[in-house]
């Protein structure tokens, strides 16, 4: 890679000095919500007993080998759908593109139990697609095995995480130079050079950045294997919750969550030193420049392809739930046969009524409010002490390798331990309020650091020397040459800061006061007790949570294209 | 300057200390299942002069990890929750400081599994398999009568369960199994019923709703590990007003699973007196007659009356199965891997 590097000069190391203060307040932020917990559970729960057990080590081994399977196969199947998907975002110009990019969104933040449901409505044994391909050939049993194979585990992860490939690649795919492009086709290079040879190393450090957390998600997934997978799987986030919460067995839990913690630091370390070696510098340009309509037919058979792949795999598990919150399924029963369908909105009227006047229960605008409230909170916390950490991540040089891994841990670490840990670490104030956005920026702030750092590493230190060079202030050359650039990113970052506080991520981690709940929390309360009406009353709560996800994005999108120059 | 500030500090403190009382507080831990009608407590509340906060912590595991982990601080003064399943752990944890309640001699012995009175029966409520009537009479198909009924062949693929290593009906239809076939006689039963096609889920939640063909689900089984109160639960949130239970429980001897859960005041509290209020409260007429309706659990207290539709759809077995808690406190980890390793592996 150093031949490429007489392009412009890499980005700027910060003095350690600088470096430092602005981790500052970041490290502080995980030292006291993250590390202090931690330490506290893992010296308490730990037995090196344990370790010399056989039967220790059968478990964590088979577990480990799972969950780095499936984890492996995930990501390599979320970035080949999400490749060609962020080409689709940043080099084409197609009707709705934020309202396609918000739906993708969407999956982010639903609760799994939701999402199970979807996909079994959609692919599951009594699923429409089964139903349908049963009518059709005339067959006795549902053609498509898919609840409780590792297929419904992979389909269900590249649901969740494309998104964060789209997001992270399309951002650098917008402002790279049209010119780099432009000379290799004038030099004779077809569109599979073109993209293999100039593109594709320019967003290496992009897409190290997306598959380093992906990959994450998958390793750690929890709900998915629960659900989807069924009994037959198990990752180490299942096993430690099987673990800990089920069979008592609070030690073996711990060191599984060692395990999961250091396949977390090596991965962040690996990443850090890949990371290194990939970033190629270049002079970013404004998104317009890359974007035009499909005009080949090539282009725009890609664009239909590209765009019907959306449908099926993100709308048509989600579109069961807004459909099921409006239609009453009266099974006629008792002689059971007919099934009446009909349209209804008693689902949502019944949300407004407390019928047992219980003591806990959730009206649906309160539920709206305080997962908006805690929402906005989290991407304002997560952005204040993220930018400056990833500004240094960025721009920092060896020294920074360490804080690198730390600000990477937090996603890497079981839920249920932490959990535990925040409780014997804050005691009493594990039950107050004020604690949740601050739970929330701890699943955010890595995501945020990851969004923010590549973006910030691949601005040339050039573009700030001439600013200054012309007599601007640093403060003035950061606002005027490099937030234009890093808008963008920032605002991708703040989407997802937000749509993990509303996914409530990690919500294991406190004791619920009933007095604030929010709308996840209010879905599950209807979904564990029976009855249609519940049922019903879970869809039309997990649809409002829906329509208010898609609402906060597309605002957010909104911020992102003001009139004038856009980055 | 600091002379006077610390006597200044100290006289703000013992003014703040001796100002109007405010009334105190009593905080509940418990698990996410728990509920209770706003009035029942208020009433609790102006009795008492106290405020009651509720701490949900989990499901039932989780929320006793939380306890036991904060023991030598505890958060709360009351933990509920706690099921016969779990009753040993928190025991051997030595959570609770005895109460002998004075209502107590009201509920029947068959629930005070706590000699010493340090956890108290609130509720029980039976684990039962749940049948979709009309799949049963469509096909003309008598219902099952036994434990042994099930690894029929007109049975197959019928029948869906919870793991009993993430469930909590899961593990106590396990436990059912094991107290009616013994140990190790429950793995045939379970080898026969998975060569029979029994289907395994994760959760309760995907159980009823996905897989389970008598809730609104419409899944593929027309069985399900479930509650004896599903049935009442089927009717009081029907979307439309129903005539009949829709669905019913199997509860041929043994064949239930009796869970029962307690109520214990957590050592270390400062609010003893009020604590013990509490417990009495929630043994008395006023909180077993709410509980029902809002948790579907049975009260333990023989005179709280039970609400029109448990009375009408609510099935209670006759013989339920049970198990000693200190049994199954010993053994929970081995049966449930030898269980995982008969029937998932």
């Amino acid at each position: 890679m150093k031949d490429k590097r007489f392009f412009v000069a890499a980005a700027l190391p910060l003095p350690r000095k600088t470096g430092f203060l602005l981790l500052l307040p970041a490290g502080l932020f995980l030292t006291i919500f993250y590390l202090y917990p931690l330490a506290r559970i893992l010296s308490s729960a730990l037995d090196a007993r344990l370790l010399l057990q056989q039967a220790t080590w059968n478990t964590v081994g088979r577990t480990l080998g799972f969950t780095v399977y499936q984890a492996a196969l995930s990501t390599f199947l979320t970035l080949a759908i999400g490749l060609p998907l962020s080409l689709l975002f940043a080099r084409y110009e197609f009707r709705g593109k934020s309202l396609w990019r918000a739906m993708m969104t969407v999956p982010f933040m639903l609760p799994t139990v939701v999402v199970a449901a979807g996909f079994n409505a959609f692919l599951g044994e009594r699923g429409w697609v089964n139903l349908t391909l049963m009518r059709l050939l005339d067959l006795q049993k549902a053609p498509i095995p898919f609840t409780g194979t590792l297929i419904a585990i992979l389909v269900a992860h590249v649901f969740y995480n494309t998104i964060l490939v789209v997001r992270i690649l399309a951002h650098t795919l917008e402002h790279l130079d049209p010119r780099l492009e432009q000379a290799a086709r004038v030099l004779g290079a077809d569109d599979w050079q073109t993209f293999w040879q100039v593109t594709f190393p320019l967003l290496r450090p992009s897409l190290l950045a997306a598959t380093s957390l992906v990959f994450l998600f998958d390793f750690t997934s929890f709900g998915v294997i629960l659900l989807l997978g069924g009994p037959k799987f198990a990752t180490l986030e299942v096993e430690i919750y099987v673990q800990g919460m089920h069979l008592l067995h609070l030690p073996l839990a711990a060191l599984l969550s060692v395990v999961q913690l250091l396949c977390t630091a090596a991965q962040a370390w690996l990443y850090s030193r890949l990371l290194n070696r990939v970033i190629t510098p270049f002079s970013p340009r404004p998104a317009a420049a890359n974007i035009r309509p499909a005009r080949r037919w090539r282009e725009k058979l890609f664009l239909v392809g590209m765009l019907s792949l959306v449908v099926v795999l993100f709308l048509f598990p989600m579109v069961s739930v807004p459909v099921r919150s409006v239609v009453r399924m009266e099974a006629a029963r008792g002689e059971r046969g007919q099934v009446h369908y009909g349209l209804t909105a008693d689902y949502y009227r019944e949300l407004f009524v407390n019928r047992l006047s219980s003591l806990f229960y959730v009206p649906p605008l309160e539920a709206a409010r305080n997962s908006l409230l805690y929402g906005l909170a989290t991407v304002f916390l997560s952005l204040i002490l993220g930018f400056p950490a990833a500004t240094a991540l960025a721009r920092g040089n060896r020294w920074a390798r360490g804080p690198d891994i730390l600000f990477l841990l937090p996603l890497g670490t079981s839920a249920v331990t932490m959990g535990l840990g925040f409780l014997l670490a804050f005691r009493r104030a594990v039950t107050s309020p004020w604690l949740v956005p601050l739970a929330h920026t701890l699943i955010a702030l890595p995501l945020v650091v990851r969004t923010l750092q590549p973006a910030i590493a691949s601005i040339p230190p050039r573009l700030q020397e001439a600013a200054q060079v012309l007599g601007a202030s640093p403060w003035r050359a950061w606002r005027t040459v490099e937030w234009p650039i890093l808008r963008r990113a920032v605002l991708a970052a703040a989407t997802f800061a937000f749509t993990v506080s509303l996914g409530e991520f990690g919500a294991t981690l406190l004791l619920a006061r009933p007095e604030y709940p929010t709308l996840p929390v209010a879905i599950y309360r209807f979904l564990s007790q029976p009855g249609g009406l519940n049922y019903g009353q879970a869809m039309a709560m997990t649809t409002i949570l829906m329509a208010f996800t898609t609402g906060g994005i597309l605002l957010i999108e909104r911020l992102r294209s003001p009139a004038g120059g856009e980055f | 300057m600091r002379k006077i500030l610390i006597p200044l500090l100290l006289g703000l403190l013992v003014v703040t200390a001796c100002g109007p009382r405010l009334p105190a507080t009593l905080t509940v831990m418990t698990h996410d299942s728990f509920a209770v009608s706003e009035e029942v407590i208020r009433s609790f509340e102006e009795e008492n002069n106290v405020k009651v906060t509720f701490l949900a912590s989990g499901d039932t595991g989780t929320a006793l990890n939380k306890a036991i982990l904060s023991k030598d601080a505890p958060l709360a003064d009351v933990f509920y929750g706690v099921d016969n399943t779990f009753l040993s752990r928190a025991l051997d944890a030595d959570l609770f400081e005895p109460y002998r309640s004075p209502l107590l001699k009201d509920i029947p012995a068959e629930f005070q599994l706590d000699p010493q009175f340090r956890a108290l029966p609130v509720d029980y409520g039976d684990v039962c398999i749940n049948y979709d009537k009309a799949y049963f009479a469509e096909h003309n198909l008598p219902v099952p009568q036994s434990l042994e009924d099930l690894t029929r062949p007109e049975y197959r693929g019928l029948l869906v369960v919870e793991n009993p290593a993430t469930s909590s009906p899961g593990l106590a239809f396990l436990l059912a199994t094991i107290a009616h076939f013994g140990d190790p006689g429950y793995l045939d039963f379970w080898r026969a019923l998975r060569e029979n096609g029994v289907v395994v889920v994760n959760d309760w939640e995907t159980a009823y709703y996905t897989n389970f063909s008598g809730s609104s689900g419409r899944g593929p089984q027309p069985m399900v590990v479930s509650y004896g109160s599903s049935p009442p639960a089927e009717v009081i949130f029907a979307e439309q007003p129903l005539e009949d239970a829709p669905t019913a429980s199997l509860v041929g001897p043994g064949m239930c699973f009796r869970q029962i859960e307690f109520v214990g005041i957590l050592k270390g509290t400062k609010n003893r007196d009020i604590a013990r209020k509490f417990v009495d409260f929630m043994l008395s007429v006023r909180f077993q007659e709410d509980m029902p309706l809002q948790m579907f659990v049975f009260p333990v207290n023989p005179n709280a009356k039970l609400p029109e539709a448990f009375v009408r759809y609510a099935q209670i077995p006759e013989k339920p199965a049970t198990l000693d808690p200190a049994l199954i406190a010993a053994n929970r980890e081995k049966w449930i891997q030898a269980w995982m390793e008969t029937v998932l592996r």
